[in-house]
């Protein structure tokens, strides 16, 4: 019997083979580095810069262009977040820029970003940035997350009022727009994507993947 | 052969999607964002263990079934295929609750588990038609 199964287990060694094959070219998928577009201009008055942590005397600056609502960013920010904040930016070696890109095709990112945006108006946009990613679970699924969105902000100390009041005037919408504009021209369609020392990067990277490239951004080999 | 065959597909797929919920992999190839949807949802996991896992050990154990099954010594036995009646069969039922949660709960589809669902139900369905067979000999 086991010899006329040859052919057979020839065939399901390649369905596995070409499963692994597939499997291991999704891995590598987010990491593949392009030279960075030259700064676009948008209409509308200068765009915001981001919001930044870390020094100003870094020596590597890493641009991150992210959707709350994006499952890859969400996943990147609980798993390597804490990594890059204690050894990279903490250390001095790496000033940290996050821009606003909440993408059309996401139900609730427009508000999300609105909501980091009035908190960050207080001081808390770090705070919320984590507060938004690490609950990814019980907002996103809402079909009105501004109650969650409020419940989180209200857990970092936010000042639910001038919380309120910056909610409820879209403060910060022509703010979303411009820098959903400025990464288009720049030619960012997806999140995250990094600028890394003039590389751009796609794809949710493992902190060692992003170690090398900032080891490389600061001409370490 | 056509449980262990799809056994083997239905493994890679819920293996691929075990490795972007560890972190493995950076991005699903799901069109809609409907995968990480419903992987990061509350009730991608039970017991604290992803229903990926889940995935994986189950067509795992329907595939060592189904190849233990047309070993010589087991060729001319009706275990292994009503031990893939019964695997499929609560694979089927379990599949079937994860699609309803899909459609009713989270109000997201994932496109690989709507795979997997038509590999188990394939898998089940193949496995009842050759137990009936079996018996009518």
């Amino acid at each position: 019997m086991a010899g006329s199964l040859k052919p057979f287990y020839i065939g399901l060694g390649v369905i596995a083979l070409a499963g692994a094959l597939l499997i291991y070219m999704a891995r590598g998928s987010g990491g593949v580095a392009s030279p960075v577009d030259a700064p676009a201009v948008v209409p509308g008055g200068p765009v915001f810069p981001g919001h930044t942590m870390g020094s100003d005397s870094a020596p590597v600056t890493i641009v991150e262009y992210a959707d709350f609502e994006c499952p890859a960013c969400a996943q990147f920010a609980i798993l390597t977040g804490p990594d890059i904040k204690q050894r990279l930016v903490a250390t001095g070696q790496v000033r940290w820029i996050f821009r606003d890109l909440p993408l059309d095709m996401h139900r609730n990112s427009l508000s999300a970003h609105h909501a980091a945006q009035c908190a960050g108006e207080q001081g808390r946009f770090w705070e919320m940035h984590d507060q938004i990613f690490f609950n990814h679970g019980r907002w996103v699924p809402e079909r009105r997350p501004e109650r969650v969105l409020r419940e989180l902000a209200g857990a970092i100390g936010v000042d639910l009022g001038r919380y309120d009041a910056c909610m409820a005037e879209n403060r910060y919408v022509t703010r979303l727009q411009q820098l959903k504009a400025d990464a288009a021209a720049r030619g960012i369609s997806s999140t995250p994507t990094f600028e890394i020392g003039g590389q751009r990067v796609s794809g949710a990277l493992l902190y060692d993947d992003l170690k090398k490239l900032v080891d490389r951004a600061a001409g370490r080999p | 052969m056509v449980s262990a065959a799809l056994a083997l597909v239905g493994l890679l797929v819920s293996l691929y999607l075990w490795l972007w919920k560890i972190g493995v992999l950076g991005a699903l190839a799901c069109g809609d964002g409907g995968c990480e949807r419903v992987q990061l949802s509350p009730y991608a996991q039970v017991a604290g263990i992803p229903v990926a896992l889940l995935g994986v050990v189950g067509y795992l154990a329907i595939f060592a079934v189904s190849l233990a099954g047309l070993q010589d010594p087991f060729i001319r036995r009706r275990w292994p295929t009503d031990a893939v009646v019964l695997l499929a069969g609560i694979g089927v039922a379990f599949s079937g609750y994860l699609t309803y949660l899909e459609a009713a709960v989270i109000h997201a589809w994932c496109r690989w588990c709507l795979v997997s669902v038509v590999i188990i139900v394939t898998i089940f369905g193949a496995a009842l038609a050759g137990r009936i067979a079996e018996s009518r000999r």
